[in-house]
């Protein structure tokens, strides 16, 4: 494949310039690697999804190659990188948009105010008087955002004071160290284990048997806050000591420093390490299935009784192993999705708006 | 209101470190007082203990007695936080608030300190302030716009008309124009000329030069060897101190002839 000769490098006898490549050399190998491709999957009747891994392998072998004939060693092993760096950014592209395009086309059709606005609850056809299953996901959405929220609301208090100590106060004690390595351990907690603990402290507390939407956020809630602890500790280390000190020199208290200079100088951060935090346990599955359980109705009260999710909607739609259940499910994953999409761009614009205007210089 | 400061046997250590030995001295009211001395000397450290915020450091303490207008600062009953109040402290780099426009950054001893302030009187402190500072024609038409926006040297300035905005007996200035052109440091050197009217202040600077312009009394930092702690070799009235040193090393330094 590398038989075309490059006939643009003209020998100079300058010590400055060399042989060069034209500009479109990198395309013209691609497309010949694509069409050799195609051609030995075609003869030795392979797969057609070989096309693309032998291609990809034409290319690294191919332009380095024709790059080491004419342009030297250097600039060769400069476009072998090139392709390298190229090849991983695909292999971590492809998965993703993969994913997404096959939740939107199998989600979208099932997508409607009914889906959204009902729960499983089984009624009776007036027409034909029979028991038709319910076809909607309200249950798990009121249920995913309650949660969730509670979650929330449990973990940013207790994550952001942590943070607090272990920066403004804490500094290198030993206190301070053993709860960096705790948290450091509870990033690793795996998530059924906090479902397992959220199950085991609200029976001890609440008797057998006991379930309700509060338990699953307790263990979400586990989950959250070392995210939470290390993204505001990062984020206040990052906040100048000249502002302390500033903010101090002006007969500002400690808390009062923190409150008002350290904190809102981070918020940004802070915020986009919450949403992460969120994101992360947004689509968990396994500590709500064990704390929470699974509910075809609506119950919007987080403190009683089973509640439905989103992750352990999907899990319930795809047991049951019909057609109809299947699109509920990827109708169910399409709108996760769609909400930490949502919260994601939210607290852009947020961290956006509060973001100190540093970079803005005359 | 602008006091005087006595100074009796300060030690200053950080840590089991002592870095400033047994330091002796009188800082008038109203008037300049400049800190010289080579690097490491203490003059930094020496400054930060006027107004406690040396101790902000871990482990950082004081020895000996500071004395404000007859109140010793480093009494078990002196709460730092109202000495930093009355002691303001203008830094070596300028620091407004990230978050704050302008006018937030001129207000904020009040606003962080939850003063209640009518909004008439805001704006007259913020104007009074930054006059005080002269900022007030560069600044007037964009006081809502990010302190991070101006210019080193107005946001120099603009940490100074913070700090008097809080109307304080004594300002400390720690090197406030080694990190500004020379034209902003005129324009800071101007105003010290004109906040002594009402202000005790005192200021550190590696600039013989500054010091014997701005400065009524000079005070001569040095190491008697490196890992030694830093001491006041001599201090006395700047004029003195530039033409008849009492001191060999004073007049070495001072020179150019150090070492």
């Amino acid at each position: 494949m590398t038989t075309l000769e490059q006939t643009t490098a003209p020998k100079s006898t300058s010590t400055l310039s060399r042989a060069k490549l034209t500009p479109w050399a990198p395309w013209l190998v691609i497309v010949v690697a694509t069409a050799l491709a195609s051609l030995i999957v075609l003869l030795g009747s392979w797969s057609w999804y070989a096309v693309p891994f032998l291609a990809v392998l034409f290319v690294i072998i191919g332009l380095p190659a024709w790059s080491a004939a004419i342009e030297g060693r250097r600039a060769a092993m400069d476009r072998l990188a090139t392709c390298l760096v190229w090849t991983s950014l695909l292999v971590a592209l492809v998965p993703l948009v993969w994913v997404l395009t096959e939740v939107v086309l199998k989600g979208v059709p099932e997508l409607s105010l009914s889906f959204i606005t009902h729960d499983m609850q089984q009624k009776l056809d007036p027409v034909t008087y029979k028991m038709a299953a319910g076809a909607g996901v309200a249950h798990a959405l009121v249920g995913t955002l309650l949660i969730t929220a509670a979650a929330t609301v449990i973990s940013v208090p207790v994550g952001l004071m942590t943070a607090v100590y272990l920066v403004e106060y804490g500094a290198k004690s030993r206190v301070a160290r053993w709860t960096t390595l705790l948290v450091d351990v509870m990033t690793g907690i795996p998530s059924i284990v906090a479902g397992l603990f959220a199950l085991a402290l609200f029976t001890l507390l609440f008797g057998n048997g006991t379930r309700s939407g509060l338990m699953g956020a307790v263990a979400l809630s586990l989950l959250m806050i070392p995210t939470v602890v290390r993204a505001g500790e990062e984020m206040m280390r990052l906040v100048p000591d000249d502002l302390r000190e500033a903010s101090y020199a002006l007969g500002v208290s400690k808390w009062r420093t923190i409150v008002k200079v350290v904190i809102p100088t981070a918020f940004g951060g802070i915020l986009t390490g919450v949403m992460l935090a969120v994101s992360r346990v947004i689509g968990e599955t396994a500590p709500l299935l064990v704390a929470v359980g699974s509910l075809d109705l609506m119950n919007a009260n987080i403190f009683s009784g089973r509640m439905q999710t989103l992750p352990v909607y999907i899990l319930t739609e795809y047991k049951k192993s019909t057609p109809e259940d299947y699109n509920l499910a990827w109708a169910g994953a399409l709108l996760l999705i769609l909400i930490v999409m949502v919260l994601n761009l939210v607290a852009r614009i947020i961290s956006h708006v509060f973001a100190p205007p540093s970079n803005e210089r005359r | 209101m602008a006091k005087s400061i006595d100074v009796s046997d300060l030690n200053i250590y950080y840590g089991d470190f002592l870095a400033v030995e047994g330091v002796n001295m009188t800082i008038k009211a109203k008037s300049v007082t400049a800190f010289i001395g080579p690097s490491g000397c203490g003059k930094s450290t020496m400054l930060r203990s006027l107004n406690r915020m040396h101790e902000v450091i871990p482990g950082a303490r004081v020895e000996g007695k500071v004395v404000v207008a007859g109140e010793s600062l480093y009494d078990p009953s002196v709460d730092p936080v109202s000495v930093r109040r009355q002691i303001g402290m203008v830094f070596q780099r300028p620091n407004p608030f990230p978050t704050m426009s302008i006018f937030d950054n001129v207000l904020a001893g009040n606003r962080l300190n939850a003063r209640k302030i009518s909004k008439s009187e805001a704006e007259s402190i913020v104007e009074r302030s930054l006059r005080g500072a002269n900022l007030w024609g560069e600044v007037k038409d964009r006081l809502n716009k990010p302190g991070m926006s101006l210019s080193g040297g107005q946001q120099q300035r603009l940490c100074i008309a913070r700090a008097i905005a809080v109307e304080p007996q004594v300002l400390l200035m720690d090197e406030p124009c080694s990190a500004l052109d020379p034209i902003s440091t005129s324009a800071i050197e101007d105003l010290i000329h004109e906040l002594k009217s009402d202000y005790t202040i005192v200021i550190v600077t590696h600039n013989m030069q500054q010091a014997a312009r701005v400065s009524d009394d000079t005070g001569f930092f040095n190491l008697k060897a490196a890992g030694e702690p830093g001491h006041l070799v001599e201090f006395n009235p700047t004029r003195k101190m530039f033409s008849n040193p009492d001191n060999e090393s004073t007049e070495a330094y001072i020179s150019g002839r150090f070492g």
